[in-house]
């Protein structure tokens, strides 16, 4: 019998190397440094941005705000950053530390996650068209180089796709404070009984996401040069996908970081996908979500099979 | 004053007399001009926002965290598809309407053939399908550009007295919503089933078939939202529904109907949506921008949400 868990964790990468073997057939040309490194420089601040909410649903929460957050901070810096860099890392690390504060209040009055970043979503949005009512501002330099890095070999956005997988892997997964981040969606209770503080614990986990998130906002300022409120309206949507499509579940601290990258690169890629098989782009969101229905139906099966042979 | 204490325990009441005040605070501020305009104006607009708020009510009444996020593209969906049916003429407008419908019954028996085939979370299920509902309507849609027919702008448009026609017809719906919740064993099951599904089920209710219900509902209601606002506003558009993503559980979880399940509130729904339209508008008469409008929204939400948990926090 194969190993169910196995096979649960197989399946992401299943999807992926499905969606990329299909692109190579389609057009042979991709599989060249230049085509990898057009069609996945999208998918890093895509990858981030899925990080992020990786972090919020390990605590059993889930982050609608997530969209116009990244936009707001491509909008930062597009402008404070470019003018002032100390003030706009300032307010940089002022919106960390205000998304850590939203998680403490979230566990201190017991609130719905959805609604209060419901709220948030707004708030976000406002603040960016204060900031930036209509698309421009500048990104600064250092930023779309780093985009643009040449690396040997390898393109860099899969480079960069591996080592964020790769390292928030190992501190999710292998160290100490992994599992008590991972204990605050499994079981709370036995959590704050072992002493271990669940305010803590939720202002530490949304604090980081807010870091992934300045982070993919940063990244997707360097691509595309300029700053838009409005730029990641999608990823709140995108990003929830990605995470499920990577094998995370919304409930028990159940996640996995590579899959959820790997959940964001699928996406990225099934829209150049389609774009190749000279489908009109009017069905590209059509098809992630088909794709995300298949996994989905895939691994619902998966869990069946697992049950019955138990 | 019995009845007086009970209703104030309620959230509803609160809504309408934040509406209330928003609507003094606009017409003091204009000297008392354009007060009937105001009213007229918000009525029109928070109807769309109540048609689709009520779906929303049933889907988040049927569970913790259950959300539905197909409405924007349903109702896109039913805006295109009822344009190009009707073609702008009268004649078809019966056939537009029963094709805008059947789209939206398709969505719903789709949402929910997902949730309970593949044991889903509906937050999840109703996002994959929107991703799909959107593409065909964007596919179907193609450069259209068709004005609806003067029947259906007509009544879109048509005021009673300076009452909107829609409204009208909309606060039969809510009633209709209203006494189905109460009354029907439909009513009594998804208020059941949002508590505790397992007790639900083991007292012989059947969940599934109340969450189907529920969510062929949700997407009619989309639905018809998606035809008052092609009608509304001189045809369909491909972002048509975009707004009404947050909008729709906003109004709902403003108005007092419990995110945790089995509990809703129809008259909650009208308060949120006037008094939500009403302080845009007061807003704007003030001169804020649109960036404020934005950043007060949002935080109103969040002072609702923790007015709320500590509320019923209190009682337990």
């Amino acid at each position: 019998m194969i190993n169910k868990k196995l096979l649960r964790q197989a399946l992401p990468l299943v999807s992926l190397a499905v969606v990329l073997v299909a692109t190579f057939i389609v057009q042979p040309r991709t599989m060249s440094y230049f085509g990898l490194n057009l069609m996945l420089q999208y998918a890093v601040p895509i990858a981030l941005a899925t990080i992020a909410q990786m972090f919020i649903i390990t605590c059993n929460d889930l982050d609608l705000s997530i969209g116009p957050f990244v936009g707001l901070v491509s909008c930062i810096g597009a402008t404070l950053l470019l003018d002032s860099p100390i003030l706009g890392i300032a307010a940089l690390a002022a919106l960390i530390a205000v998304y850590s504060a939203i998680g403490a209040l979230i566990q201190l009055r017991n609130l719905p996650s959805i609604v209060v970043t419901l709220g948030l979503a707004f708030i976000w949005l406002g603040i960016a068209v204060l900031i930036l009512p209509s698309p421009g501002g500048k990104a600064p330099i250092w930023l779309k180089s780093i985009m643009a890095t040449q690396t040997p070999i390898i393109p860099f956005p899969i480079i960069a796709a591996l080592v964020i997988g790769i390292a928030i892997q190992f501190a999710l997964m292998h160290t100490s404070y992994g599992v008590i981040a991972r204990g605050a969606g499994g079981n709370p209770v036995a959590l704050t009984r072992a002493g271990w503080s669940m305010l803590k614990t939720k202002a530490m986990l949304f604090g980081i996401a807010g870091f992934f998130g300045v982070l993919s906002g940063l990244s997707l300022l360097g691509l595309t040069t300029s700053g838009d409120a409005h730029i990641a309206d999608r990823y709140t949507l995108y990003t929830i996908a990605g995470v499920i499509l990577g094998g995370g579940e919304f409930i028990g601290g159940r996640v996995s970081p590579i899959g959820a990258v790997i959940g964001a690169l699928t996406l990225a890629l099934a829209g150049s996908f389609l774009i190749f098989l000279k489908i009109s782009p009017d069905w590209q969101i059509g098809a992630q979500g088909a794709i995300l229905i298949v996994v989905l139906a895939l691994r619902a099966l998966v869990s069946r099979t697992g049950k019955a042979s138990q | 004053m019995k009845t007086l204490q009970t209703w104030m325990r309620e959230a509803w009441p609160y809504t309408f007399l934040a509406a209330l005040a928003v609507w003094l605070a606009t017409i003091s501020y204009t000297g008392g001009q354009g007060a009937g305009a105001i009213l007229t104006a918000a009525l029109s607009f928070a109807t769309f926002s109540v048609i689709v708020g009520l779906g929303q009510m049933l889907v988040v009444t049927s569970g913790p965290g259950n959300v539905d996020l197909s409405i924007p593209a349903t109702i896109t969906l039913a805006g295109v598809v009822a344009m190009k049916v009707m073609d702008g003429e009268n004649a078809l407008l019966l056939i537009g309407i029963a094709a805008a419908m059947g789209a939206a019954l398709l969505v719903g028996l789709f949402n929910f053939a997902l949730i309970w085939l593949l044991h889903i979370p509906p937050i999840i299920a109703t996002l994959s399908s929107s991703f799909l509902i959107l593409s065909t309507a964007i596919s179907y849609g193609r450069g259209i550009r068709i004005k609806p027919p003067p029947m259906l702008a007509d009544f879109a448009t048509a005021r009673i007295m300076g009452v909107p026609l829609v409204a009208i017809f909309t606060l039969l719906l809510s009633i209709l919503i209203a006494q189905i919740l109460l009354r029907t064993i439909y009513g009594r099951s998804l208020l059941a089933v949002g508590q505790n599904p397992r007790a639900a089920w083991l007292s012989g209710l059947n969940p599934d078939r109340t969450r189907l219900i529920t969510y062929v509902v949700s997407a009619l209601l989309a639905g018809v939202a998606g035809l008052c606002l092609s009608g509304f506003s001189g045809g369909a558009a491909l972002n048509m529904g975009e707004e009404f993503l947050l909008a729709s559980i906003a109004v709902v979880v403003i108005g007092g109907t419990s995110v945790a399940g089995g509990k809703a509130s129809v008259p909650g729904i009208w308060g949120a949506a006037l008094f939500m339209y009403l302080l845009v508008s007061m807003l704007n008469t003030f001169g804020a921008s649109a960036g404020i409008r934005l950043i007060l929204t949002g935080t109103i939400i969040i002072a609702v949400i923790i007015a709320a948990t500590g509320r019923s926090g209190a009682q337990r």
